[in-house]
C-alpha cells in the first residue's frame, strides 16, 4: 500500500536511469541523509547520545562500509575475489600518515586522496596475476600481498617514522583551521566522505565502467569478444577498490583508532570485510552498509545480551565463557546466513520490497 | 529469398586455415569466402569444426596455418579485440550472456567501443558521460524494440527462459552495429514459433542494415530457406561449397549427413 510505485510513470531515459527512480526510495534515502547529517548531531547536542555511539557504533560502521564497499566493486562487481584488504588499508593509512609527517603543509583531504592513490598503484601491482588466474588461485596470490604489506611496513623504519614500537600516532584532521576532534566532528568528517564516495561508486556500476566489471565477473570470454578489454578492466577494478580501501584505512587510522601499528591491519581484518561483503550481499553498494552495520552491531547486541543475562538472570558466567559464547553466535549466525539467504541481506531487502509492493494484497 | 539488397564483394577470405590442439586436428586446409551483405551457412555433422571456424574469423582461436584476408587485409590470425573493432560481433552457441546484468545492460554492455567519455566523468555521472549514456540508451531501445523484448528490458537474464536469451544475445551483438555478424547455432533448442521469430529477425537484419552473417546453423530447412551460399565441413575438411541447390545434391554432403557403406 505505502511502497507502491503504479501512477509514476518514467517519459524520458533521464529518469528512467536514475539511481532511486521510485518516488518512495527517494524519500527515504533523503530522511537517512536527513537524519545521518543533522538528526544524530542534533541529538547528541541534547546528550542523548553520548560519545560511545560515535566511537564505538557509527564511525567505525561507517569505515567498515567504506571498506567493504571498495571490496565489493571488486569481488562483487568485478568477480575478483581478494583476500588483500587489510594490505590496502595499511597502504593508505601509512602512505597518508607520511605525506602529512613529510609535506609542509599538506590538506588532510589531498593527504588521504593520495594515500588512497598510493594504494591503488599498490593495488594493480597485485592484481596483475588476475591476467592468469581467478578464484581461489587468485585469492592466494592476493594474501601474497596480506603478507607482503605488513611485513615490509614493519621492517622499514621510515614508514613509522622510525618509531621504536612500529605503532604511528594520526595526526590531527584539520581543516580550515578547524580541528575535528570531538567524536561528533569525526563522525560527520567520515560521513561527508563516505557518503561522496558511495554516490561515486554507484556511478560507476550504472555506466559503462561497472558494466565492463559485471562482464568480465559473469563471462569474461564474451565480454573479450564483445570489445572490453579483460586485463585493463580488471586492473582499473583493483584500483578503483584499493582506492576505496585506501581511504577507509586512512579513516580507520585518523578517525577511529589513532594510534595503529602495521600489525593491526591483518588477515583478520580482510576477512571481517570479506564476511560484510558476503552477508551484505555480493555486488551491492547498499549491501555494503548492511554487511558493515551488521557485523559492527551484533558483537555488540550480543556484549550487551550476554550482560543483561548475567545482571537479571543472575546466570554468572566466568569470563572466558561470555566472550567466547559471543564468537560462537557470531559464527552460527554467519553459516545461518551463508545457507538461508547467499546473496545477503541486499537481497532480502529486495525480497521485503517485493513483498511491501503487494502488501496488504497476496498477488 | 534476397530481396533488393546487392551481393557485393569478397569481405572475409579464409586461405588454407589448420587449427590443431595439440595432437587433435580440428580444421584442416580449409578455406571459402563471405561476400559482403550475403547470409554464409556453415552447415556439417557434430565435430566438423563449425564453431572452430567462428572462433579462428573473430580471433578466439589462432590457426597453425593460413591467412585470413579481411577487407583486403591480410592478417595471419586474428585477435578478439581487433576484430570487435573491425565490425565483427557475434552470437554464441551455448547462450555466453552476462547474467547477473539485465536485458538492457546486456544490450549496453554491446556498445562499449562506441563510449568515449572517461572513466572519472562516468564516476561523476555528469554531463558529457550522462548524455553519452542517454545517447546509447536510445539506440539501444531501437533494439530492443526491434527484436520485440520492451516488456523484460529490466529483468536479469538469468531469469529469461532460453528463446528469449538467445535473442537477448543477437540483441547485444547488434548493439555493436557490426557489418559482420557470426551466428552460432541461432535457433538450437527452439520450437518452431521461436524459429519463425529469430528467421525474421535475422533476415531483416540483412535486409534493412545489410549486415552481412554468417551462421552455422543444423536445420536444415531453416539453412536452405535463408542461405546464399553453403559451406559443409566433415571432420575439419571442406567436402561442398556452393547454392544451397548445388549442396543438396552433393554425394560427398549425402554421404556425411547419412554415413557411407565402407
Amino acid at each position: 500500500m505505502l511502497y507502491r510505485e503504479a501512477g509514476q510513470f518514467k517519459a524520458t531515459y533521464v529518469e528512467d536511469s536514475q539511481i532511486f527512480p521510485i518516488r518512495q526510495d527517494k524519500v527515504g534515502m533523503a530522511l537517512i541523509l536527513v537524519v545521518a547529517f543533522a538528526g544524530i548531531p542534533l541529538l547528541s547536542l541534547t546528550g542523548l547520545m553520548t560519545d560511545y555511539f560515535f566511537t564505538a557504533i557509527l564511525t567505525p560502521f561507517l569505515i567498515f562500509a567504506l571498506a567493504t564497499l571498495g571490496l565489493n566493486i571488486l569481488t562483487g562487481y568485478a568477480g575478483q575475489l581478494s583476500l588483500g584488504t587489510a594490505a590496502f588499508m595499511a597502504v593508505g593509512a601509512f602512505a597518508s600518515y607520511n605525506f602529512i609527517l613529510r609535506v609542509d603543509g599538506m590538506p588532510i583531504l589531498a593527504a588521504f586522496a593520495l594515500g588512497g592513490l598510493c594504494a591503488a598503484a599498490v593495488g594493480i601491482v597485485f592484481g596483475l596475476p588476475s591476467m592468469r588466474v581467478r578464484g581461489f588461485y587468485l585469492a592466494a596470490a592476493t594474501l601474497a600481498t596480506q603478507f607482503f604489506v605488513v611485513w615490509i611496513l614493519t621492517k622499514i623504519g621510515w614508514f613509522t617514522n622510525y618509531s621504536s614500537s612500529g605503532v604511528i600516532t594520526a595526526q590531527k584532521i584539520e581543516m580550515f583551521g578547524y580541528t575535528f576532534d570531538s567524536a561528533l566532528s569525526k563522525y560527520l568528517f567520515v560521513l561527508a566522505i563516505v557518503a561522496l564516495l558511495a554516490l561515486l561508486a554507484k556511478n560507476m556500476v550504472r555506466s559503462n565502467v561497472g558494466r565492463s566489471w559485471m562482464a568480465i565477473r559473469d563471462m569474461d570470454m564474451a565480454a573479450e569478444v564483445i570489445g572490453f578489454r579483460p586485463l585493463r578492466t580488471k586492473l582499473l577494478a583493483f584500483a578503483v577498490s584499493s582506492f576505496y580501501c585506501g581511504v577507509a584505512g586512512a579513516l580507520f587510522a585518523y578517525a577511529y583508532l589513532g594510534t595503529v601499528e602495521p600489525e593491526g591491519f591483518s588477515l583478520d581484518l580482510s576477512f571481517r570485510i570479506l564476511f560484510m561483503v558476503i552477508i551484505g550481499g555480493v555486488g551491492s553498494i547498499l549491501g555494503s552498509f548492511f554487511g558493515a552495520a551488521f557485523i559492527v552491531l551484533v558483537p555488540i547486541g550480543l556484549n550487551i545480551l550476554t550482560g543483561f543475562l548475567e545482571n537479571s538472570a543472575g546466570i554468572s558466567l566466568p569470563s572466558g565463557i561470555s566472550s567466547s559464547i559471543e564468537l560462537m553466535v557470531f559464527g552460527a549466525m554467519i553459516i545461518f546466513f551463508l545457507i538461508v539467504e547467499p546473496h545477503g541481506l541486499a537481497r532480502l531487502w529486495q525480497i521485503g520490497k517485493e513483498k511491501l509492493r503487494l502488501w496488504p494484497f497476496p498477488h | 529469398m534476397a530481396t533488393a539488397r546487392q551481393i557485393g564483394e569478397v569481405i572475409i577470405d579464409l586461405r588454407n586455415i589448420s587449427l590443431r590442439f595439440g595432437g587433435v586436428k580440428a580444421l584442416t586446409d580449409i578455406s571459402f569466402d563471405v561476400r559482403e551483405h550475403e547470409i554464409r551457412a556453415i552447415i556439417g555433422p557434430n565435430g566438423a569444426g563449425k564453431s572452430s571456424m567462428l572462433n579462428v574469423i573473430n580471433g578466439v582461436y589462432r590457426p597453425q596455418e593460413g591467412e585470413i584476408v579481411l577487407r583486403g587485409r591480410h592478417h595471419r590470425d586474428m585477435n578478439t579485440h581487433a576484430a570487435a573493432r573491425a565490425g565483427i560481433a557475434r552470437t554464441f552457441q551455448n547462450i555466453a550472456l552476462f547474467r547477473g546484468m539485465t536485458v538492457l545492460d546486456n544490450i549496453m554492455t554491446g556498445r562499449n567501443l562506441k563510449m568515449k567519455s572517461s572513466f572519472l566523468l562516468q564516476a561523476l555521472y555528469w554531463g558529457p558521460a550522462q548524455r553519452e549514456e542517454l545517447a546509447h540508451r536510445r539506440k539501444v531501445e531501437e533494439i530492443i524494440d526491434f527484436l520485440e523484448i520492451e516488456h523484460i528490458r529490466k529483468t536479469p537474464v538469468g531469469r529469461l527462459p532460453y528463446g528469449l536469451q538467445k535473442r537477448v544475445e543477437l540483441g547485444r551483438a547488434l548493439a555493436a552495429e557490426p557489418s559482420i555478424l557470426l551466428l552460432d547455432e541461432p535457433m538450437a533448442g527452439m520450437n518452431v514459433e521461436e524459429k519463425q521469430d529469430m528467421c525474421r529477425f535475422i533476415l531483416d537484419v540483412n535486409d534493412q542494415l545489410g549486415t552481412t552473417i554468417v551462421l552455422i546453423e543444423h536445420d536444415m530447412g531453416v539453412v536452405m530457406d535463408i542461405s546464399d551460399r553453403v559451406v559443409v565441413l566433415d571432420y575439419g575438411r571442406t567436402i561442398a561449397d556452393g547454392t544451397p541447390d548445388e549442396v543438396r545434391g552433393n554425394q560427398d554432403v549425402i554421404d556425411a549427413y547419412l554415413g557411407v557403406a565402407h
